[in-house]
């Protein structure tokens, strides 16, 4: 699989590591009323979906950035990529 | 069908002609006591061990293609009980003692070989880890025996014992595990299940779950609806999918492992060899083909294929300790979709959903645990009660901290 690198063009795919799926960098409030509840959805269960895919691939081998890959799981095509940073500020999670 | 040797000489007369389908093809009926999703080993074995121990009728297995075709038929066809924890130790062991006694109580040739497994280690850290695991073992029932480099050597003369950067400095072995012909074991439960009254459907999709007031009542398929008393899930690969039906979200990501077969060769490899310092394992089938494999690809997939990396990766492993292999031929590869759970270990339990039950999550172990699964499953299904041995596969173990991590990776479903 060949992901293309928001800054760095096209790169391989061995070059990067997965973590999983991109709702992952929405970390619940641990002082929150269910955080309970919240982190046990968070850490344990998972959408798993047959189609397109929002996951998370750190760049290792690279420029150790984090992206957020949108591929699909039948077909392993990547139909978008973009900086983990980005999303995650677009989301209000960083500032 | 009956095989007896009278039959098979008056067919070999008779040019092959007068044998009949080795299990009947059922149209589904209106209305089930037990529906069992998914016609894979698991499914299958579920069916036989309801009608057989538990004595339970009524029961129809359903299955999206035909039987055989699914992980079933696209695994490795190793078998053993090495494992560590208290929670997985004493499940497969009962797993290869139904092994041992497989062909005698289906009266099938599932071509069930003990010739072995060795897992070879490397490191002294690694010799400590063996002992302790083999102790374990030991204390669940199961046999193990650690091999010095010299037992090796005489054993394996091929192996690669020198290696500069992986030495092997002695392995564990347990003689009882070994290989299973995959697709007999198909066949083998369907024959059986079918004889004593399952009906088996092929070619029939769940499409959805039926389901009032929090209680399953049946499925939807594609050849009809059909109501049941007990449904039961039981399609390890998709069962996000499945479940996601029921409104349920899983501890679980779909995987792809791949596996390779090379060109046939004259006996080399006696039992299963596994490397210790990288992901690698391979056996030799009886067809002379060594049938080799090792990681998940690492993302979440559903293609029945992989990529290139982690063939190089099996590769690379493979050479470190067999470079005879250097020269070898690829005949066939191939992938199959593989549920890897949060712990790295099964689940067999009841849902949230009133009559509705799972049974997945098996990792790239599945195989393997077939016989073990199908009873637990049955003994869940009939009584209500979790099997003995299958106490701790429950959905709870993750929210109760109550995790089975051989490996001690964490929540990390590609690193199990």
């Amino acid at each position: 699989m060949i992901i293309n690198h928001p800054l760095l063009g096209p790169r391989d795919a061995a070059e990067f590591t997965y973590l999983g799926d991109a709702s992952l960098i929405n970390r619940p409030d641990g002082m929150a009323e269910n955080a309970l509840p919240a982190f046990i959805d968070y850490g344990y269960l998972r959408d798993n979906v047959a189609g397109n895919h929002r996951e998370l691939w750190f760049h290792e081998q690279g420029d150790r950035s984090w992206l957020v890959v949108t591929r699909h799981t039948l077909t392993h095509e990547i139909v978008k990529v973009e900086l983990a940073a980005d999303v995650a500020r677009k989301e209000g999670r960083s500032k | 069908m009956r095989f007896s040797g009278l039959k098979v000489i008056s067919e070999a007369l008779r040019g092959h002609k007068g044998w009949e389908a080795t299990w009947r093809d059922a149209t589904p009926k209106s209305h089930y006591d037990y529906i069992i999703i998914g016609g894979g080993g698991h499914g299958l074995a579920t069916a036989y061990y309801l009608a057989r121990r538990y004595g339970k009728a009524n029961i129809a297995v359903v299955e999206k293609g035909w039987l055989g075709g699914g992980n079933v038929g696209r695994n490795t066809t190793i078998i053993r009980s090495n494992y560590m924890l208290d929670g997985n130790e004493p499940f497969y062991e009962l797993s290869l003692k139904l092994w041992e006694g497989l062909e005698q109580d289906l009266n099938y040739n599932a071509m069930v070989s003990q010739r072995g497994i060795l897992n070879l280690f490397h490191t002294d850290a690694q010799r400590d880890a063996s002992i302790r695991r083999g102790n374990a073992m030991l204390l669940n029932g199961a046999d193990a025996d650690l091999l010095t480099t010299e037992q090796i050597k005489n054993r394996y003369p091929f192996l690669n014992t020198e290696d500069a950067r992986f030495p092997i400095k002695g392995g564990l072995a347990q003689h009882r595990g070994g290989t299973v012909r995959h697709d007999a074991v198909a066949w083998g439960y369907a024959r059986s299940a079918s004889r004593l009254g399952v009906d088996i459907i092929q070619n029939c999709e769940v499409t959805g779950l039926d389901i009032k007031n929090n209680k399953c009542v049946g499925v939807t398929t594609t050849r009809g609806p059909i109501k049941g008393g007990k449904v039961a899930c039981c399609v390890a690969g998709s069962s996000s999918r499945v479940m996601a039906m029921a409104g349920i979200r899983l501890p679980i990501e779909s995987h792809v492992l791949q596996a390779f077969v090379s060109e046939g060769l004259k006996p080399l490899i006696p039992g299963v060899i596994t490397f210790g310092a990288g992901h690698f394992y391979c056996s030799q089938s009886d067809k002379g083909g060594l049938v080799f494999g090792g990681d998940i690809d690492g993302y979440n997939s559903y293609a029945q294929r992989g990529n290139l990396p982690i063939v190089e990766d099996v590769c690379e492993g493979g050479m470190a300790i067999l470079p005879n292999l250097g020269r070898l031929r690829l005949l066939r590869m191939w992938g199959g979709i593989m549920d890897m759970s949060m712990d790295g270990s099964p689940i067999i339990d009841k849902t949230p959903i009133e009559n509705l039950y799972f049974n997945g999550g098996w990792c790239y172990g599945g195989f393997k645990a077939t016989p073990a699964s199908g009873l637990c499953y049955a003994h869940l299904l009939a009584t209500g009660n979790p099997h003995e041995t299958a106490t701790a596969y429950r959905f709870d173990r993750f929210e109760r901290g109550l995790m089975i991590d051989e490996k001690g990776q964490g929540n990390q479903p590609n690193l199990h």
